[in-house]
């Protein structure tokens, strides 16, 4: 098999979940882009776990051991991420990214609720 | 040029990459529906396909321990923990107008000049490169089970007390939560102001928002 195949797929499903970090509103579907991220990184790291044990005799398999350790770590961080969501969402009522502007710059940050989105208070004040 | 050279066909079909494209189209269109769909819990059902198929791309490389470990992992609990987050935070069942921020354009930008870039430089370094995929796979799950326990057996084990203090945390992160919602939920009202008059949303009766 080429290795351009899974090469570009992981990549193209890296700029998928790139896209959704950045867009999305919700935390959690940020969270479901930034799985996507880790799944294409997993998928870099198999295609050339096993083109690496074929053409360089490498039996050390790092990449199957790292993507497992991956694997692990996404499990660990979904569920310290949710909880973190959880705990934000009894907080403030909301889980949209966007109202949390707590530690935000600019004129616009003036509460934790924000109501309106930034683009009204920044025409409304200028 | 050594594309002629080579003892492979340049993009020659042979099944496992018919198969590969196809899964891969699939599981692509899948993850293309997870971030932009209106509808919170079909993102999270369209993440099981996406996954899914990777699962499949893994079969396919001859990964197979690590396919089942995905099906096991992120099919089974990732995904669940994400459902339950929605329902948890009180996602709307149907069409939510307000899922995309408003730099969605922005974020298009910068994620089609990666993809572009990506793409670019990966097809350009490994254009000449084959993946044999004959002969003993290189996958199996004594081949990883054996790589894992004879030369990762440090990382596995401190991964294991990672995974310890991820559940302690979470476990701490919402007992805390919890404590403040029920025992001082009055006490910092004042100090969030109207922050708190849409706060706890445990309340019954806001199921009407769906």
């Amino acid at each position: 098999m080429h290795l351009a195949y899974p090469a570009v797929l992981s990549a193209l499903l890296f700029c998928t979940g790139l896209y959704g970090v950045l867009a999305r509103r919700n935390a959690i579907l940020v969270l479901m882009s930034v799985e996507l991220m880790l799944n294409a990184v997993n998928l870099n790291l198999v295609a050339f776990d096993v083109w690496l044990s074929r053409t360089a005799r490498e039996t050390l398999h790092s990449g199957q051991a790292l993507t497992l350790f991956t694997i692990a770590i996404a499990a660990a961080e979904i569920g310290i991420g949710l909880a973190i969501v959880l705990a934000v969402y009894r907080n403030r009522g909301t889980s949209d990214i966007d109202k949390l502007r707590d530690t935000a710059e600019g004129p616009d940050a003036e509460g934790p609720d924000g109501d309106h989105p930034a683009a009204e208070k920044a025409e409304a004040t200028a | 040029m050594t594309l002629a050279q080579a003892p492979h066909g340049f993009l020659s079909p042979a099944g496992v990459e018919i198969a590969f494209l196809l899964v891969g189209l699939l599981t692509l269109g899948a993850a293309l529906v997870t971030v932009t769909t209106r509808q919170l819990v079909h993102a999270a059902l369209w993440l099981v396909v996406a996954l899914g198929g990777l699962a499949v791309e893994y079969l396919l490389l001859t990964a197979e321990f690590i396919a089942w470990v995905q099906v096991l992992i992120y099919v089974g609990s990732v995904v669940v923990l994400l459902l339950f987050g929605l329902m948890l935070t009180k996602a709307p069942i149907g069409r939510s107008p307000d899922a995309d921020s408003g730099n969605r354009w922005a974020a298009l930008t910068v994620a089609v000049a990666s993809a572009v870039a990506l793409v670019w430089v990966v097809v350009d370094a490994f254009r000449t490169t084959w993946i044999d995929l004959d002969g003993p796979a290189a996958g199996t799950t004594e081949v990883t089970g054996a790589s894992l326990f004879r030369h990762w057996v440090l990382p596995f084990e401190a991964l294991s007390v990672l995974l310890l203090a991820a559940l302690v945390g979470a476990i701490v992160l919402s007992r805390k939560a919890k404590a403040d919602a029920e025992g001082e939920g009055d006490g910092k009202a004042g100090a969030d102001g109207k922050a708190k008059a849409d706060a706890l949303p445990a309340a019954p009766g806001k199921e009407g928002a769906r």
